[in-house]
């Protein structure tokens, strides 16, 4: 389960506390860096590594998740973590209770966490989509694609090759969640609302 | 055929820059190979016996002349001279570094061509009939499907990650030439109503566990498919095995749930992303239709082909197919000349055929899952002169379908997957079986190899199937009987203990004595085998 | 005795541990004894190699002989393509595999 709260110290880096406007690039916004949370360098900064992203305008949820069971039992909790063999739609009539939903990945091969996330994005989940776990920067496209808007990866990332990643491709082939419109629809913008 | 417009262009640029950083990567450690390795497999990059082995995708096996080109230069430059054209319509360069395979790919771009996804666990090249477009039984040509569901499934980000490989196959006739029953999902054109649509098939597959595709829908209209196909592939990715590498099929998924379970569980997520708007508009498939118009055929044509020459008349009768447009015919180019290597072609041979699709097939040439090559657009005038080029090239061999048209993998002179090598016993089959006129005795007889259970060689759907395997250190072949991988699918199967390499050749010559001893008029050899069962082939193997 | 082989990063080609570093022929081979999977990592580790294993061989007059016909074949080379192997002129190398 994530703790929120414990420092990553250990992690060679300078942290800095912005208290001004956050730079943001395509679509990406760093996260003010908060008591026990640790925060993201700006891109000027000499260490390079990244250990948490966000997408989200606001600050990221710090809440603990619990599992799904303890959820759809009796859960005064906002946040809840679901792992690679479970079923999301459980989660479909609470999802207005709910304000972080992690998803984990065990081992990057394992791609049923990107049904999952998009399984909650079709049904109208708005909160926070966090995909934890074995996340490399070779993933963070396609899982943005399927509604993950914030990351948590159990290795820090190259902060240079997510900046490439994210701007890797200018288009997409297919339709989904994400809001962005698929090569056919720009082909045909007269037959399509783009 | 289809051309790439900017976006397209832009998709296949954007992924050579990202693979060239993922291989940059690799070289300075800062990824590892466990972590690099589903990496390179997504652009088609292994790591085999001898050196890595890139298979580059030849999209439902249509080819320009000049894309073909590109592959023998690139055989010359970066390869040892040649190319191994593969049972899923791709091709195979064997001795490639790592160094070099980004700048290879960043030439395959420049014609319109990758090496994207074809491996891993993902949608793989989706294969089709290597006669669309041309012959007359198909209902639509089925390859703009096919083109259609290439780019819906290029970089799809829900499917990146499956249990396992996933394989399609289009076909719009009842002659299935595509082994479409034997894919993970096979489509079958259909006219219903006026509409076009598609029969799906699901859970089909090879390997360990072969399992023909049962129907799990009997129309899906060309305005639904790409949805319908996500539900498919969701319920899949959500629920395949993951706990054995050997039982992540979806033909494993199909076959535990059962068919009617599958199909419920599909049309329950159908119902749900039907209404996403997941599908392109139907101007899409137009738009990718036109490219595939028939060309602009001459007529008034000569319908005669002088049969003077006896090795021309041969090769005709052999290998040219019918066409549905008057005065034209479909050439087949033989890889498997009978002391070569099956599906292999030289760079100079490779560079030949680029010239004669371009001089006499209207630029475009088709590789069969047979691992043969197609010139579709043929004047039966060129004929001769197509013939006598293919000749001096050791192309002319004229044995389509039969004995000696062997399908065989790479098998364990090259595959680091292999239990036995495949192609030493092709050869000795081949020259068993050399002379014309027993070939032509035995008529159509699909004689298929596999190096290992992985069944790349098709085995299972081989009138005559082998599968090498390794017998405590030593290479012994099962010998098995009755597949198909046509519209009549059918598994083979096994007569009984294994054999030596030479071993298997004498049980195959007594397999065919069998039939020619016991067939009844017209049948073929599968026929036959269908009619008599195994028994009386048994008997005449094991005594 | 016990041979580490793999392939090289790089290139691809078969490699086997000759003692001070990789060679690609197979006669250069040392027994590894029981350091085989150590050095595995070690060499992977500076990049030198990939998809390093031992395996079995024994010391005949033909030289260093993996127990193995895959490994044999890792060895010389396709034995359909005999011009492509590491023995082009030697006739007699493809009965050493089998």
């Amino acid at each position: 389960m994530m703790s929120c709260g414990m420092s990553r110290s250990s992690f060679p880096r300078r942290r800095e506390s912005i208290s001004h406007a956050i730079p943001s690039r395509n679509g990406g916004r760093w996260i003010p860096a908060s008591a026990g949370m640790t925060g993201l360098v700006k891109r000027t900064e000499i260490a390079k590594m990244v250990e948490f992203l966000s997408f989200r305008d606001g600050e990221a949820s710090q809440e603990p998740g619990v599992t799904v069971e303890a959820f759809t039992g009796q859960s005064n909790s906002t946040a809840v973590r679901i792992e690679a063999g479970e079923d999301a739609r459980e989660l479909l009539p609470h999802l207005d209770r709910l304000s972080l939903v992690e998803v984990n990945f065990p081992a990057y091969g394992d791609g049923r966490g990107y049904s999952a996330a998009r399984i909650l994005r079709e049904a109208g989940y708005q909160g926070e989509l966090r995909a934890v776990g074995d996340v490399l920067v070779d993933q963070i496209n396609a899982m943005r694609r399927c509604g993950f808007d914030s990351f948590h990866p159990a290795k820090p990332l190259d902060d240079a090759a997510v900046d490439r990643a994210l701007t890797r491709y200018a288009d997409v082939y297919q339709k989904t969640i994400d809001g962005r419109s698929p090569i056919w629809a720009k082909r045909h913008p007269e037959k399509t609302h783009g | 055929m289809y051309r790439y417009d900017s976006y397209d262009q832009s998709m296949v640029d954007a992924r050579v820059e990202e693979f060239r950083d993922q291989v940059q990567r690799r070289l300075t450690g800062a990824l590892t190979e466990d972590q690099f390795k589903p990496l390179r497999l997504m652009n088609g990059l292994y790591l085999q016996l001898h050196a890595y082995m890139l298979r580059v995708a030849i999209p439902y096996g249509t080819l320009s002349a000049r894309q073909m080109r590109k592959l023998g230069e690139i055989a010359a430059k970066y390869d040892r001279g040649y190319g191994h054209f593969t049972t899923r319509q791709n091709l195979q360069y064997n001795w490639i570094k790592l160094a070099d395979a980004p700048d290879i790919l960043a030439e395959l771009a420049t014609v319109e061509m990758h090496a994207i996804q074809t491996s891993g666990n993902c949608i793989r090249n989706i294969s089709s009939d290597q006669y669309a477009g041309v012959s007359a039984d198909e209902i639509a040509d089925p390859r703009p499907w096919a083109e259609l569901l290439r780019q819906w499934s290029s970089f799809h980000p829900e499917f990146t990650y499956l249990p396992r490989k996933f394989k399609i196959a289009v076909i719009a006739s009842d002659e299935d030439r595509a082994a479409m029953r034997l894919h993970d999902i096979g489509l079958k054109l259909v006219a219903r109503e006026g509409k076009i649509g598609a029969e799906v098939y699901a859970g089909g597959g090879m390997g360990r566990t072969p399992m023909v595709a049962p129907l799990i829908r009997d129309f899906v209209g060309e305005d639904e498919i790409v949805a319908y196909l996500e539900a498919c592939l969701r319920v899949y990715n959500r629920y395949g095995r993951r706990d054995n590498k050997y039982k992540a099929r979806i033909k494993i998924l199909v076959h535990e749930l059962g068919v009617e379970e599958y199909k419920r569980q599909v049309e329950e997520e159908y119902a749900h992303m039907r209404d996403l708007g997941l599908n392109p508009p139907v101007e899409e498939l137009d738009r990718i239709r036109a490219f595939f118009a028939p060309p602009a055929y001459e007529t008034g044509l000569g319908e005669e082909i002088d049969r003077g020459d006896p090795a021309f008349a041969l090769w005709v009768d052999r290998q040219v197919a019918a066409h549905k447009a008057p005065g034209y015919a479909i050439v087949n180019i033989s890889l498997k000349p009978l002391t070569g290597i099956p599906g292999d072609a030289s760079a100079e041979q490779i560079a030949l055929v680029a010239d004669l699709a371009e001089r006499y097939s209207l630029d475009e040439v088709r590789v069969t899952h047979a691992q043969n090559l197609v010139l579709p657009h043929v004047r039966k005038t060129d004929l001769y002169a197509i013939w006598r080029a293919l000749d001096e090239a050791g192309l002319a061999e004229a044995n389509l379908d039969l004995i000696t048209d062997i399908i065989a993998c790479p098998g364990l002179d090259y595959c680091a997957l292999a239990n036995a090598r495949s192609i030493p016993l092709a050869q000795k089959i081949a020259q068993r079986f050399a002379a014309q006129e027993r070939q032509a005795e035995l008529g159509e007889l699909k004689l298929k190899i596999s190096g290992c259970i992985n069944a790349c060689g098709h085995h299972h759907a081989g009138h005559i199937g082998i599968l090498g395997v390794d017998r405590k250190g030593v290479e012994n072949f099962q010998l098995l009987l009755g597949g198909s991988g046509a519209e009549d699918a059918s598994l083979g199967q096994i007569t009984g203990p294994g054999f030596s390499e030479d071993g298997v050749v004498d049980a195959i010559e007594k397999v065919t004595d069998i039939y020619l001893a016991q067939r009844e008029s017209g049948e073929r050899f599968l026929d036959t085998y269908r009619r008599i069962g195994m028994k009386p082939f048994k008997e005449a193997i094991y005594g | 005795m016990k041979i580490l082989t793999g392939n090289d990063l790089v290139t691809g080609d078969v490699i086997w541990w000759a003692g001070d570093g990789w060679s690609r022929q197979v006669s250069d081979s040392v027994d590894v004894g029981a350091q085989g999977e150590d050095l595995a990592r070690t060499e992977e580790a500076a990049l030198r190699v990939v998809g390093a294993y031992v395996i079995d061989a024994t010391l005949t007059d033909a030289g260093v002989r993996p127990a193995h016909i895959k490994d044999r074949i890792r060895a010389l080379g396709p034995t359909v393509r005999p011009d492509l192997t590491l023995k082009p002129n030697d006739a007699d190398a493809g009965n050493w595999v089998i």
